[in-house]
């Protein structure tokens, strides 16, 4: 019998400057292929991962962020990101971008994929998890 | 229990290629099994066969080697990750071959394989280990 486990990647870098951030997002795009329960949690500086309108045109690194919109296709569609750390950085939920899924359980409505959390409620998320790969 | 390790980081640089081997060591000594080390981001040059530290210092790669992980037939559980090792220029014969490159430097004590492999290896062990920042 197959095992589904549940899988958290916690992204705590930014998308540029160390190569951690494209890399997590290379193994969560894989790891969509074994069904198992996954969900991704932003904290620290990787909440600028999923910040909308990111532009790399002067630094000649590919911008990977618009990948974050084919999660919702593989079924990965729990976004938890640190309220916290938002705040921290002068963001809101309105920087971020509008990351949805489809619910086939209700009709295929769209659905947000983002959740804003404070760093208490991440925690206990967090201690639900099987496996967490942090990154 | 049985035991997966992740390794991020590159060797000598980084402490986390040296915590992550004490900790393999030690659980293969009390007992425990180590079903599978997987080599991601710099951590895939821990498998550079052209490694070659100066005599009074650790040979990080060797210790990896030493501790002789392999599945039941035999193949190394010493896994580099394919997409985070061609980029950093980690090449095995096969690889090297296919690319028109000459020369290769993957230690024969590792493999290459996808990052399934690391997806697999979160489901069958008991617990998963990461080391690195």
């Amino acid at each position: 019998m197959a095992i589904t486990k549940k899988f958290m990647y916690l992204n705590r870098r930014s998308s540029f400057g160390t190569v951690y951030a494209i890399e997590s997002l290379e193994v969560v795009l894989i790891a969509a292929a074994f069904e198992q329960d996954v969900s991704l949690a932003f904290i620290d500086d990787g909440v600028y991962q999923i910040v909308e309108g990111q532009n790399t045109d002067g630094i000649g690194m590919k911008n990977f962020s618009k990948t974050f919109h084919a999660l919702g296709d593989y079924d990965i569609n729990k976004l938890y990101i640190s309220k916290e750390s938002l705040e921290e950085r002068g963001l809101s939920e309105s920087d971020i971008m509008p990351l949805v899924y489809e619910d086939e359980d209700d009709d295929w409505a769209e659905k947000s994929s983002i959740k804003v959390v404070s760093n208490d409620e991440l925690k206990a998320i967090m201690s639900e998890q099987d496996v967490c790969l942090s990154f | 229990m049985k035991f997966a390790i992740q390794v991020n980081e590159g060797p000598y640089q980084h402490q986390a290629s040296d915590t992550a081997f004490q900790f393999a060591k030690a659980a293969i000594e009390n007992g425990h099994e180590i079903m599978r080390v997987f080599f991601y981001h710099d951590g895939v040059n821990n498998a550079s066969s052209f490694t070659l530290p100066p005599q009074d210092d650790r040979h990080v790669v060797n210790n990896w080697a030493s501790l002789d992980i392999k599945d039941a037939d035999g193949n190394p559980e010493l896994v580099v990750c394919v997409a985070a090792a061609l980029r950093r220029g980690m090449l095995d014969e096969s690889e090297a071959t296919k690319n028109s490159i000459e020369g290769n430097n993957l230690h024969p004590a590792f493999r290459i394989s996808g990052l399934g492999q690391l997806i697999e290896a979160g489901i069958q062990s008991d617990r998963l280990v990461v080391f690195g920042d």
